[in-house]
């Protein structure tokens, strides 16, 4: 990967793959977890959101914007094959992505966007200020360039049931690493 | 006499040195633990913000598939560390597993540069990977 854009560096963080017994994750693991940090953004169904609303749930947790023309699809859609083979489990899953354009991905634009992918996906929004925070508490960064494009984390986040940050999987993951993923947190609750 | 000593010294050096090539490529390298350690030490950011810019993670870190290719970071400063799009808390690990071999570029506050980079080599399956794997082993330095 040799000095390529941050954008592009990203694109072969597509390490990690699923190896080991099927209790250990694929993803990056923190080891304590900690809470996952909370926040109240305007959420695409026109409602405020935050990650209490979703306790009880795995939270799939994706920072990006509705432009981008790579990463974000990319992921989407990869979250979005992963929703569909977890059958009934999905319902106990909740992607939420968080935009780091609050420019131009307001409450409709997300909306619109997300319908595409997957109708149960809810996107994120609100004032440059909260959103900033909400990076900084998860170590995500976010840069503008020209012609409207962003250099941002192409991480996910996810975050177990109780609320615990649990693992960060890296960008080119394919769906089967998330199935797996998630049915362990979803079957774990907040343990290993 | 002198020239038959020298011939004798350079014949048995040959015969080590082909010794050592014969068993660094087709002995198997053992498989021991396969994470890799990295510890950013207590005091991190306070060095870095007196003006102390020595490096205290390696800008490189070699990892092996099969062999070592799981890195392990463990934040031992005061103050949360960003590595790569992770941050994290004081006292906090970050362990990741790779498995496609590539070079890695993060961000990473614990650098000077603000980067590091992971060398994932693939796994050494042939006796000229292995004799060239050995070889960079033995020019590496230890981490720790």
């Amino acid at each position: 990967m040799r000095t390529l854009s941050p954008l592009l560096l990203c694109l072969v963080l597509a390490a990690p793959v699923a190896r080991g017994d099927d209790s250990t994750l694929t993803a990056g693991t923190f080891d304590p977890p900690r809470a996952a940090p909370d926040f109240t953004l305007r959420g695409s169904d026109g409602t405020d959101l935050s990650l209490a609303r979703y306790r009880g749930k795995v939270v799939v947790l994706f920072f990006g914007y509705t432009h981008c023309p790579a990463v974000c699809p990319t992921t989407l859609a990869t979250l979005a094959r992963a929703h569909k083979t977890l059958g009934d489990a999905a319902k106990d899953l909740q992607v939420v992505y968080v935009t780091v354009d609050p420019e131009h991905d307001d409450v409709a634009r997300l909306r619109e966007y997300l319908a595409n992918v997957n109708p149960t996906f809810r996107g994120a929004t609100g004032t440059p200020e909260q959103l900033e925070a909400v990076r900084r508490d998860y170590g995500v960064s976010s840069s503008k360039l020209e012609a409207g494009l962003f250099n941002h984390s192409s991480s996910t986040y996810l975050i177990d049931r109780t609320g615990l940050l649990r693992a960060l999987m890296p960008y080119g993951q394919p769906p089967e690493a998330y199935v797996h993923d998630v049915r362990i947190l979803l079957g774990a609750g907040s343990t290993s | 006499m002198r020239r038959v000593a020298s011939r004798i010294v350079l014949a048995l050096l040959g015969v080590v040195a082909c010794a050592f090539t014969a068993w660094a490529a087709l002995t198997p390298i053992p498989s021991g633990p396969r994470d890799q350690l990295f510890e950013i030490p207590k005091g991190t950011w306070a060095r870095r913000m007196s003006g102390d810019l020595v490096p205290i993670l390696p800008d490189r870190i070699h990892l092996t598939l099969g062999l070592c290719d799981v890195l392990v970071l463990r934040n031992l400063d005061d103050i949360p560390q960003i590595f790569g799009p992770t941050l994290m808390m004081p006292g906090q690990s970050f362990r990741l597993p790779f498995a496609v071999a590539s070079d890695y570029t993060f961000d990473c506050t614990a650098h000077p540069s603000g980067q590091m980079t992971i060398v994932v080599e693939p796994f050494p399956d042939t006796p000229w990977a292995r004799l060239v794997w050995r070889t960079r082993q033995l020019a590496r330095p230890t981490p720790g």
